[in-house]
């Protein structure tokens, strides 16, 4: 396999886990877009971070719950009314087990 | 306008149809709508006529307004910019809309967008680039470009944007309209296509601060059916349908972050804005948000890993594109997502997928979520000592179509004065203050978390002894 990934930056790999098909005639150019973003990004490693809390909410707020019960009708119809194939009230995809 | 409906002299449905002419005469010129909604449109003005003669109305009732086509609206196309989302009819109304649909507003189209709100340019929507009104072979910035071009073409008076980076604000800045990003949570996400969860936020794009304020009372409140939406009562905030922005009752300390001074290509004209604010008593105070620098790399890594995270929805069984006769399960997958998404899609959940991968997780996420909060410290303690901060909202105005498309990196920059405030999650307008070129030059402000109040009622009072935002295109500047 003539694999043209550079040795920082698998775009096999990385394609596969984002369900990607990316053609292997641009891998190249991929990965170098790719090296050029990381590259971009790595000067927050500058940074010092020590002793410092992870921030995932901008307000730092508390996630909200809600009582456990259902809120939402059956609305199936309507949602497969955007899929691009359906069956008797079933999404239809390749046959996964022969 | 509303004026106009509440006296008589026009029905909401001779304004919507004048509206649509007009869109549907020029948008060959922009290219700022996707869907032009004219049934759609004329049947809510035409309940919006019949809210009005039962004594219903709201100042918003029966004018025309566009959606940026990210927000789920019932029985019209919901694309994203997207090929993935192309015949896409979304089966329910985001909060959003079912709001301003409440308060009787009309839709006429949905807007164009860089596809799923990545880009800075307008140039990456599937629906083919936006130009600029103020020059046509400019972008009009992104994401939110559509919207930007549509009320600077004066198509409509009011249109929503999202802002996950300065989607918002830079096309307003581009386009010389105002522009309003809400604090984070201000304004419900259900129903609008997610692409950052941690920093998108939809807000009003207009052409004056007065009706910036107008919409967002009616776009903004508590939504259980988002988990982040904020559960406020603002008093100010409802009483804006009846008496306006609030008056400023005393001059306040605006803050210059120095950060955003250096090497601007625009500082006359910011100088110059500085100059008009001082007339109403405020003072300017020099204050230093240190690690604004860290703000962009730290920005494509949160963004694009929860970009990543979220369009893994789109798998072509569900809705959106699927490919044609797949082979097996892995190719249907890749191959509807491979022809569904646009080439920065493709970028950047291949840059989330990396961040996230084993090995690189603490290096990237924790580590640009630990900066993320050194960069909402920085606002924190500046705002122990002003009220707002003044900045540019873009490094430059308007640049050309295809001028960075090739360099992904060179067009993150663009987004520098607008990242910080959507990692602090703060709320931040621009606004037009001055031209370079005949093209316009936004001015940016930013308070303290749900203090939209303050930041209203300066951008109203600045629009009071300035006219920047009442210029038109075509007009000479």
């Amino acid at each position: 396999m003539t694999d043209q990934d550079n040795t920082e930056i698998n775009v096999t790999h990385l394609a596969r886990l984002g369900r990607l098909a990316i053609p292997s005639s641009s891998h190249a150019s991929t990965a170098q877009e790719l090296q050029n973003i990381i590259a971009m990004i790595d000067a927050m490693q500058s940074v010092d971070t020590d002793g410092i809390e992870p921030l995932s909410h901008p307000l730092d707020s508390e996630q909200l719950l809600r009582a456990d019960v259902v809120s939402e009708t059956d609305s199936r119809e309507a949602f497969q009314n955007n899929a691009p194939k359906t069956e008797d009230g079933y999404y239809l995809v390749p046959r996964v087990v022969d | 306008m509303s004026a106009g409906l509440e006296a008589g002299t026009y029905t909401s449905v001779e304004l919507t149809n004048a509206h649509l002419d007009d869109i549907e005469q020029r948008n060959t010129q922009s290219n700022s709508f996707i869907t032009i909604a004219r049934e759609h449109a004329l049947a809510q003005a035409k309940a919006a006529d019949a809210q009005r003669a039962n004594g219903d109305a709201t100042p918003l009732t029966g004018i025309p307004i566009a959606h940026k086509d990210i927000f789920c609206t019932e029985g019209l196309l919901t694309t994203c910019g997207s090929k993935m989302l192309s015949n896409f009819s979304a089966p329910y109304n985001s909060t959003m809309v079912e709001r301003l649909n409440a308060a009787g507003i009309v839709t006429v189209g949905k807007t164009n967008m860089d596809e799923f709100a990545m880009g800075s340019s307008n140039e990456n929507s599937f629906f083919g680039p936006v130009t600029n009104p103020w020059d046509r072979s400019k972008v009009p910035g992104g994401s939110s470009g559509g919207s930007a071009a549509a009320v600077a073409d004066g198509l409509v008076a009011c249109a929503t944007g999202t802002d996950t980076g300065g989607s918002i604000r830079q096309p307003a800045a581009f386009c010389g309209i105002t522009g309003l990003k809400p604090t984070y949570g201000r304004i419900s996400r259900y129903g609008m296509i997610a692409f950052a969860s941690s920093l998108d936020q939809a807000g009003p794009m207009t052409r004056t601060a007065e009706d910036a304020g107008l919409m967002l009372s009616y776009m903004s409140g508590f939504d259980p059916r988002d988990s982040t939406s904020a559960n406020r009562e603002d008093d100010w905030l409802k009483a804006i349908a009846h008496n306006g922005i609030p008056k400023l009752d005393r001059p306040l300390t605006i803050g210059l972050p120095k950060e955003y001074f250096a090497d601007l290509a625009n500082a006359d004209v910011i100088a110059a804005a500085q100059a008009e604010l001082a007339k109403n008593g405020h003072t300017f105070k020099e204050v230093s948000l240190p690690h604004t620098q860290a703000a962009i790399p730290t920005y494509y890594v949160l963004a694009s890993a929860e970009a990543s995270t979220n369009l893994s929805r789109y798998d072509g069984v569900r809705y959106g594109h699927r490919c044609e006769n797949p082979t097996s399960l892995q190719d249907l997958y890749e191959r509807s997502r491979s022809e569904g998404f646009g080439e920065e899609v493709k970028r950047r959940i291949l840059t989330g997928t990396y961040t996230l991968s084993v090995g690189y997780f603490d290096a990237y996420y924790i580590k640009a979520q630990k900066i993320r909060r050194l960069i909402s410290n920085d606002f924190n303690k500046v705002f122990e000592e002003v009220d707002l901060l003044m900045t540019p909202t873009s490094p430059t105005p308007a640049f050309g179509l295809n001028e960075h498309a090739q360099d992904p990196v060179a067009m993150y920059q663009q987004d520098l004065y607008t990242v910080p405030t959507s990692l602090a999650g703060l709320p931040a307008l621009s606004m037009p203050c001055g031209f370079v070129n005949n093209l316009p030059i936004g001015m940016q402000l930013i308070g303290p978390a749900f203090r939209e109040d303050t930041i209203l009622s300066v951008a109203a009072q600045f629009q009071q002894i300035t006219d920047w935002h009442q210029r038109h295109p075509g007009e000479t500047a």
